[in-house]
């Protein structure tokens, strides 16, 4: 009878994680069926996408806010590079490789990898800076790639490659060339890779790799960090390698949420609305709301908090004010020691635990 | 001269920044929090003159001083219902509130005033200085801002260093426990620190929408940010940071964007203040912080 308990207390991580999996294979297999019978409208339809994206990019965020314990406000600027240099990535090798799946395996890799270059960059930044400052140091670097981005030009003909930095007429194109990166317009047509099934995979990809992260030596390393760093540092933790271990990993999954992004719509440009610090703060709200270090909670919050504004669309120009009368109860409710005691009194589990309470 | 005039606009938005970065050093140096709806009180404040002075028709010195009176109840306000019984609780439920208050005030003013632009009538009517036979020309907003700039830092000062509120504030500030024991009523200085901050945005959007005359309902986030900006990189906190800060940040964007790019002009400053805080972690004027066992 012991033995069984440890057991199912061993095993609790695994199961949880395995039932959230199944979860989104449920779900995933739900839409489908959905679609199949034709009862999914239009609309829900081009959410499916952003609803694994922007999961991807909060599990990810997740790792760094609620795992390392440390708040970064960057997340938008790591999904643009990775969305800027798979579409780059698939637009010069349109031709070369016309078989979709390998050039988008590749082009996932690419963004992947150049988001991972930058977070690694910030992480080693970052070192010496501790709380708001670095989430102000994280803010200003994903500005700055957005401003950047918006003033490279980038051509490529029988020549080579063309670089400017002040319009498309000064890359001097053959008549062959082609525009890749046209400034404040961005990269039109991207070949449109994405899909649902590949978003889902990914997704569930990205919970595999945060959540066997959590419950690695790693993982306790950076948990242990966000605990107490002077403690940590004391038990022979390398305290700079975990650090920016995790801001790398966090800013490569944010690069794949960016190619997914990249691969869906058919023109990429950074724009204050895509990758401005008011995304990266969207995300950090689906976070906070999921609950800090919560994987599963940042997959449904993703999902719910990108369903209500569409779902609020009666409401027309009031939607944006409900929402954000919703954000600040759902915070003063879950935080306020009034409210959380209240809470406590009058919840179901504790009339429940009393009646059993007086039975006994 | 071209330079100098640059120079001297550089000054005159980096005074406004100053004045706004006022408002969120001293409510973070006290209530320890990043307050991101400040710049929407800015907006508000804009709305408000724009109101009064362009729809209504009234004078623009009591409609400044209207727009300073609101803004600093809606300061007070916002930290009563939605700061307030969050004091406990973690730095982020407190930020991520503070962002729903500033999408709150967005809206609100979308609603009011739809979503086309509206343009600011300059409230400073002081005519133009042509200096060195009018190859340099301040204009009357540059002279009114920067001298009005310093008379509010040095009152700030004063009050700050001298009357009993402001030393409370300091106790506060410093350990709000001990402050307790010695008497000094936490909420009542927090208001007080949010009601100053929220007048000082006040003052900064009548300053600022007459430079800058751009009014609709997200034209207070950038400035707001930016001001943020300012207050990291002077140290957060500290109250003559802000003031280097706002001044290093207003000369920084505008010498940029004249000689390097106007695109750029913000990759710029947030990339000074990158390499300012990886020299110095806790900005310009920041406090060494030491950490105990």
């Amino acid at each position: 009878m012991k033995k069984n308990i440890m057991k199912v207390n061993l095993s609790k991580d695994a199961k949880y994680n395995l039932i959230t999996i199944a979860a989104i294979i449920v779900v995933y297999a739900m839409c489908q069926i959905m679609i199949a019978a034709g009862m999914m409208s239009y609309l829900m339809k081009g959410l499916l996408v952003p609803f694994c994206y922007y999961s991807i990019l909060a599990v990810s965020l997740n790792l760094t806010v609620g795992i390392l314990g440390e708040l970064s406000l960057g997340q938008a600027g790591f999904m643009c590079i990775g969305a800027f240099a798979s579409a780059f990535f698939s637009k010069c090798t349109i031709n070369l490789i016309p078989n979709t799946f390998i050039r988008f395996t590749l082009a996932i890799f690419v963004g992947a990898l150049a988001a991972a270059i930058f977070g690694m960059f910030i992480g080693v930044a970052v070192l010496r800076l501790r709380g708001d400052y670095l989430a102000i140091v994280t803010l200003a670097f994903g500005e700055i790639i957005k401003n950047v981005l918006n003033t490279i030009f980038v051509g490529y003909d029988s020549k080579g490659f063309h670089f400017s930095l002040k319009d498309a007429a000064s890359l001097k194109l053959q008549g062959d060339g082609t525009l890749i990166i046209n400034g404040p317009q961005g990269i039109t047509s991207t070949p449109q890779d994405t899909n649902f099934t590949v978003s889902t995979l990914l997704l569930i990809a990205t919970f595999i790799i945060v959540a066997n992260l959590i419950n690695s030596r790693s993982g306790r390393a950076i948990m242990a960090i966000r605990d107490n760093r002077i403690a940590a540092e004391a038990m022979g933790i390398d305290v700079t390698k975990f650090r920016i271990l995790a801001f790398t990993i966090t800013a490569a999954l944010a690069g794949v949420a960016g190619v997914l992004y990249a691969h869906n719509i058919s023109s990429l440009n950074a724009t204050p609305k895509n990758f401005g610090y008011n995304m990266s703060i969207m995300i950090l709200v689906f976070v906070v709301l999921g609950g800090i270090g919560n994987i599963r909670g940042s997959i449904i919050a993703s999902v719910i908090l990108t369903l209500l504004p569409e779902y609020l669309r009666f409401l027309q120009d009031y939607r944006m004010l409900i929402y954000a009368i919703v954000l600040i109860i759902m915070m003063i409710l879950n935080w306020n020691p009034t409210c959380i005691a209240w809470r406590k009194k009058y919840s179901l589990g504790s009339i429940f635990r009393k009646k059993t309470q007086g039975e006994v | 001269m071209s330079f100098l005039s640059y120079l001297i606009k550089g000054i005159s938005l980096g005074s406004v920044y100053s004045i706004i970065a006022l408002g969120y050093t001293m409510v973070y140096g006290i209530a320890k929090m990043l307050n991101f709806a400040h710049g929407d009180v800015i907006m508000v404040g804009g709305f408000v003159i724009y109101t009064l002075m362009s729809l209504a028709g009234i004078n623009p010195l009591i409609s400044v001083l209207a727009a300073i009176v609101i803004c600093t109840l809606l300061g007070v306000t916002i930290e009563g219902i939605a700061y307030r019984p969050l004091r406990k609780a973690s730095s982020l439920a407190v930020l991520i509130t503070a962002i729903g208050v500033s999408y709150f005030l967005q809206n609100v003013a979308l609603l009011v005033y739809g979503s086309n632009p509206k343009s600011f009538t300059s409230v400073i009517n002081v005519p133009a200085l042509k200096l060195a036979d009018g190859k340099l020309t301040i204009t009357g907003e540059t002279l009114v801002t920067i001298p009005l700039c310093i008379i509010i830092m040095v009152i700030l000062n004063l009050f700050i260093k001298k009357s009993k509120v402001g030393r409370s504030m300091i106790a506060v500030s410093e350990d709000k426990d001990a402050a307790v024991l010695m008497g000094v009523n936490v909420n009542k200085t927090i208001a007080i620190t949010f009601a100053i901050g929220s007048a000082l945005a006040g003052v900064a959007s009548a300053l600022m929408f007459s430079t800058y005359p751009n009014l609709s309902s997200t034209s207070g986030a950038m400035p707001g940010i930016k001001a943020f900006v300012a207050a990291v990189f002077g140290g957060i906190g500290s109250i003559p940071g802000a003031m280097i800060g706002g001044v290093l940040l207003g000369i920084i964007q505008i010498l940029s964007s004249a000689y390097i790019s106007t695109q750029l002009a913000d990759a710029i400053v947030f990339l000074i203040l990158i390499l300012v805080l990886l020299i110095k972690p806790t900005g310009i004027m920041g406090k060494k912080l030491h950490e105990k066992v």
